[in-house]
């Protein structure tokens, strides 16, 4: 189908850009892609009849991420791991 | 303004029914990695390939101390075995509880809409039951007719006893006043007849009358004395 329609998965490589490009980026439209995911996310993985636990691991495992990313600075400098 | 180019209402997007939930959620494997990661690498490494790129990017991130050990490492590990030993024993127990809940949930509302479905077929049968009543309106109006008749003719007959009540009185009084004039009559000729013949016993007469009844007192007597 046409770029502008394609969900990112489906993009090759090489139309990264121009796919880009055709992104809404404004505030109405990050907050519309936000909620599209979520909403992939959620009815894919937790709005079923015989869930399991891996609906909010994987949420749970993507928040200990990023929380590792945002204290990495901290954890790694040498004071601190002097301390511990 | 109205741009009248735009189709409305061209799409038949129906709300009810829904359709049903899916029966399970997308297959994750170890609970953490979706099945799509090991199929999207399946066929340029195989089914080994995802195990090889995580073992290579764990050595990698601890040789280069990008995951830094420390006491959260180890507090992470006991956590973890605790949170997968209660899932391992309990999670089957906690299924089956939102599962019955779920059934409950289901359940009720299946009864609400049973029970209103019945609800309106006793009504289509009232309905219907109604609709061959009014089919009995002939003779619900004979009957009625009868019933006026019926009171029109006792009204008439209740009138005619009346009538005949009021003629028979009339007459009564005709007749008791003739019979009352003939008595008045009667006894007023008695009267001046009395009292002329009264009138007409002179006193020489009376005396008469009064000895010979005398006489005829002490005869009887008399002879009664004799009976005696």
């Amino acid at each position: 189908g046409p770029l502008a329609e394609r969900r990112l998965l489906d993009v090759r490589l090489g139309e990264l850009p121009a796919w880009l490009a055709t992104c809404d980026f404004s505030p109405q439209g990050l907050l519309g892609g936000v909620q599209k995911a979520w909403n992939s996310y959620y009815d894919k993985y937790i709005n079923v009849k015989r869930g399991g636990p891996a609906g909010i691991s994987m949420l749970l495992a993507g928040y200990c991420l990023l929380s590792y990313g945002w204290n990495y600075q901290h954890i790694s400098k040498i004071s601190f791991l002097v301390s511990v | 303004v109205l741009h009248a180019t735009r189709p409305l209402h061209t799409t038949r997007q129906c709300l009810a029914p829904l359709p049903p939930l899916p029966e399970k959620g997308g297959e994750v494997r170890y609970g953490l990695i979706p099945e799509e990661f090991f199929q999207f690498l399946y066929p340029k490494t195989g089914v080994t390939g995802p195990y090889m790129l995580g073992t290579g990017l764990l050595l990698y991130f601890l040789s280069k101390e990008i995951y830094v050990i420390n006491h959260e490492t180890v507090a992470a590990a006991c956590i973890l075995s605790v949170i997968i030993y209660g899932v391992k024993k309990f999670g089957s127990d906690v299924a089956a509880f939102a599962d019955k809940l779920n059934e409950e949930k289901v359940a009720k509302a299946l009864a609400v809409k049973n029970e209103a479905i019945k609800d309106l077929e006793t009504a289509i049968e009232q309905e219907k039951k109604e609709q061959w009543r009014v089919e009995g309106r002939s003779y619900l109006f004979d009957a009625k007719r009868n019933n006026i008749a019926m009171l029109l003719e006792t009204n008439y007959r209740e009138r005619l006893l009346t009538v005949y009540n009021e003629v028979k009185k009339r007459l009564d009084y005709q007749v008791a006043m003739q019979n009352l004039k003939r008595q008045k009559e009667q006894d007023h000729m008695i009267q001046w007849v009395e009292k002329n013949v009264i009138q007409s016993i002179t006193p020489q007469q009376q005396k008469e009358s009064i000895a010979k009844c005398i006489l005829d007192l002490k005869a009887l007597s008399k002879s009664a004395q004799a009976a005696v």
